[in-house]
């Protein structure tokens, strides 16, 4: 299509809402199956191969191989490997994501300016300075896809429309859609492709099937009912994308910034350092009443050399969100860059800032003062000990009473070690209070003061009178087992076969024995 | 003077004041008090946790070494952990530094809440400034100690919970360990005073139930010497009436097993 390059006019259309102008024609570049190509990018994971990439055991992105053999994107990991057989299936690491698209960051950014992240194998920039200085938006296109191709080697597919949400469809499509064009575009694809799967199922229940049904909807009923992240989302619908609900000035105050006096070279100092910074931009945000729907993250290192980076979302940022896309930038940097002097500054600003109109959750648990304060002490431990002295328990599975419980560091996700479910061997409540994390050697003697043994019947030589350690040794008033526990027959090197036995002291102590390969332990204490 | 006179509340005889229905009410934040489990109730004065004070669970008045020392020292880190669960329940967040070997599932099970409790197990030799820095952001702080304590460290750690108005408890007395420490110069001292268990036979039966005595002494109006008996863990599951284990007395609010019938 041919178009004059150059300004148009700024007309008000009948709503009495600006006309898309100029400024807001976007470019996205997009690379399909982006989690694919960073594997074989950065572990060498061949992307011919039919290859699937998994998180939390569904399929996130597939390689065409595995396209074509039936894979699709939400499959679980066993339907889809009963679909191909010969799948290469990987987990998937956003880190590994973001650190192959920074040479097509950089790529892009040699040709257009202004560029933001949307996530890993997505980004966007103003489609006016590029189509500009290239003479119109199709060879302007073509020059950075073949920029791209040149400097990465990996493909691209380029899509122009009236802001970044529909350029990312468009470019899923290959299309350039012409100004003003961007409504109808819109309107007959389904709701799905909002990415908010609580608002789509909602919406798909109410009879608003596609985005079209969706924009026609009352603009004040939609942020009443179902709260400000969807009346961006009806916005981005109707095609009017960048033009905020309620344009304010931020406070000058809002960046925030931390140097450090040793410079970060380690991945996991880095980490704790996004969280901390992360959470500040958070408080202070919410403080004001406000939320950000970008990111910039600027980096200086010990040797002066800056570095910046944009990142953009298409509804509001959550205060884990900005602290993931920190994480990953610090991560990429650090990788990729090889710095040879660590970071020594970090400041976040937030952009795109819209007034709240909602409560956001903060990163961790339930608002309130009490858990601030908690919080910034638990901050004060971490700096003094180290981010692993402070930990907190999450209960899972397993037989042992040592193993139910798993312990992590505060601020790291609370996953248990075993799943939670039945575990048939279990012991009945009530549960130790002492655990101990070495289990202490001791002798169980019978009435004749032989060794207690338990044979292959398991059954126990004599019943155990008392019960021997190094200090001392107590009369055993009562006693029940041999409760025998065989865990991972099938495992030749973790293969456990032990045998317990609950036994109760003549001064009210209570506690539970392990038989392993032919020697007592205390394993816990019913203190 | 023109105008109603207003009644003074003392000569309406028929008015109640609401403080005087709060008995056994203690609430959150600027409250002085955070609440406890009803079984330990009548050994606190005030019947709660009083913000600001040092409650140590110690040997109590019993000097250390004594021969009857082995007889009662069980049951102290259910006892702990009886004490945080009323007020953790209630939404207070609580620490535990010190303590490598705490049962977790027994935490959740008297009714921790789990993600309001932050553990420093292994606070290494500056224990108190940890603890000190806990003091300010959380409600409630167990520490426990490695080995006796220095008076400074005691009136300083002391001094910080009554400014900050959270409540801190020396745990003095680890399982397995011959040397019980004491806290001296704690608001109230709680010392665990005999256990039985039930349930466990010879050879047959399993831990069910303890009956554990608590006395409580200390400064103040915890002077008078207190002396209370509880189910801790509580009594959920009863044994059957005719079980030739001994029975433990179902609690007040326990659910009663009924029998299957044959109809």
């Amino acid at each position: 299509m041919n178009r004059a390059a150059g300004p148009g006019p700024v007309g008000r259309d009948v709503a009495g809402e600006p006309q898309p102008d100029q400024a807001h024609r976007t470019m996205l570049i997009w690379c399909p199956d982006w989690p694919v190509i960073a594997a074989e990018l950065i572990d060498g994971v061949p992307a011919r191969e039919p290859v699937a990439v998994l998180h939390a055991n569904r399929v996130l992105a597939c390689s065409a191989a595995a396209r074509a053999e039936g894979v699709r994107r939400g499959l679980r990991k066993r339907e889809a490997q009963s679909r191909c057989p010969q799948l290469i299936v990987i987990e998937h690491d956003p880190a590994r994501d973001v650190l192959a698209f920074e040479p097509v960051v950089a790529a892009v950014e040699q040709l257009a300016a202004g560029v933001a992240v949307l996530r890993a194998g997505a980004c966007a920039f103003a489609a006016r300075g590029p189509a500009g200085y290239f003479g119109g938006e199709p060879v302007a296109a073509e020059r950075i896809v073949e920029q791209i191709a040149l400097d990465c080697g990996v493909e691209a597919q380029v899509g122009v429309a009236d802001g970044a949400f529909a350029a990312l469809l468009a470019a899923r499509a290959g299309r350039l859609i012409e100004p003003g064009a961007t409504a109808a575009f819109l309107a007959p694809m389904p709701v799905t492709v909002l990415d908010r799967p609580q608002l789509t199922d909602l919406l798909y229940r109410l009879g608003v099937r596609d985005l079209g049904a969706f924009a026609a909807l009352p603009p004040s009923d939609v942020l009443a009912r179902f709260g400000l992240d969807a009346a961006l989302a009806q916005r981005l619908a109707a095609g009017k994308d960048d033009l905020p609900l309620a344009p304010r000035q931020p406070p000058p105050d809002l960046e925030v910034q931390e140097r450090f006096d040793e410079p970060l070279d380690r991945v996991d100092a880095a980490a704790f350092a996004a969280r901390v910074l992360a959470e500040r931009l958070h408080a202070g945000l919410a403080g004001h009443g406000l939320v950000c729907t970008r990111l910039a993250i600027a980096a200086v290192t010990a040797d002066g050399r800056e570095l910046h980076r944009t990142w953009r979302h298409d509804g509001v940022l959550t205060a884990q969100a900005i602290a993931d896309r920190t994480r990953w930038q610090l991560e990429g940097w650090l990788t990729r860059h090889r710095l040879a002097s660590g970071i020594a500054m970090l400041r976040l600003v937030p952009e795109g800032v819209l007034a709240q109109a909602g409560l956001q959750p903060g990163l961790w648990g339930e608002a309130g003062e009490e858990r601030d304060r908690a919080h910034r002490a638990m901050h004060r431990v971490q700096g003094l000990l180290g981010p692993q002295a402070v930990l907190t328990g999450v209960l899972g599975g397993g037989r042992d009473p040592g193993l139910q419980a798993t312990l992590v560091p505060w601020g790291d996700e609370r996953l248990p070690e075993s799943p939670a479910g039945p575990w048939p061997g279990r012991l009945p409540p009530p549960a130790p209070a002492v655990v101990l994390a070495e289990p202490v050697a001791v002798g169980l003697a019978d009435a004749t003061g032989e060794r207690v043994r338990v044979n292959a019947r398991l059954e126990l030589s004599a019943p155990p009178v008392r019960l021997v350690t190094e200090e001392d040794s107590w009369e055993i008033t009562g006693w029940a087992g041999p409760w025998p526990v065989e865990e991972k027959w099938w495992d030749g090197v973790r293969a456990r076969r032990v045998v317990r036995l609950q036994v109760l002291l003549a001064d009210g102590q209570a506690m539970l024995l392990m038989l392993q390969a032919g020697q007592w332990y205390i394993t816990v204490h019913f203190d | 003077m023109t105008g109603p006179r207003l009644a003074r509340s003392e000569t309406l005889g028929s008015v109640r004041r609401a403080s005087d229905l709060t008995d056994d009410v203690a609430g959150l934040g600027q409250d002085r008090f955070l609440p406890v489990l009803p079984e330990l109730r009548e050994l606190l004065p005030g019947r709660g946790l009083r913000r600001g004070s040092t409650i140590a669970i110690g040997a109590g008045g019993q000097p250390a070494g004594s021969g009857a020392r082995r007889m009662s020292m069980a049951g102290a880190t259910s006892l702990m952990l009886a004490l945080l669960a009323g007020a953790s329940r209630a939404g207070s967040w609580c620490a535990v530094i010190g303590m490598p070997s705490l049962g977790l599932v027994a935490a959740d099970e008297v009714g921790i809440a789990l993600d309001r409790l932050a553990l420093v197990p292994t606070p290494g030799p500056e224990w108190h400034t940890v603890a000190a820095a806990l003091l300010d952001g959380f409600d409630v702080v167990v520490v426990a100690p490695a080995g006796p304590v220095a008076p400074a460290v005691r009136l300083q750690l002391a001094a910080r919970a009554r400014q900050r108005g959270s409540v801190l408890i020396p745990f003095c007395l680890p399982a397995g360990r011959a040397r019980p420490t004491n806290w001296e110069g704690a608001d109230v001292t709680l010392s665990p005073a005999g256990a039985v268990w039930s349930g466990l036979g010879q050879g047959h039966g399993r831990l069910r139930s303890r009956e554990l005595t608590v006395a409580s002494g200390g400064r103040g109006a915890a002077g008078r010497p207190r002396r209370a008996t509880m189910w801790l863990p509580h009594v959920s599951w009863l044994v059957p009436q005719d079980d030739p284990v001994r029975a433990p007395r179902p609690a007040d609010d326990a659910p009663v097993r009924r029998r299957l019938r044959a109809v």
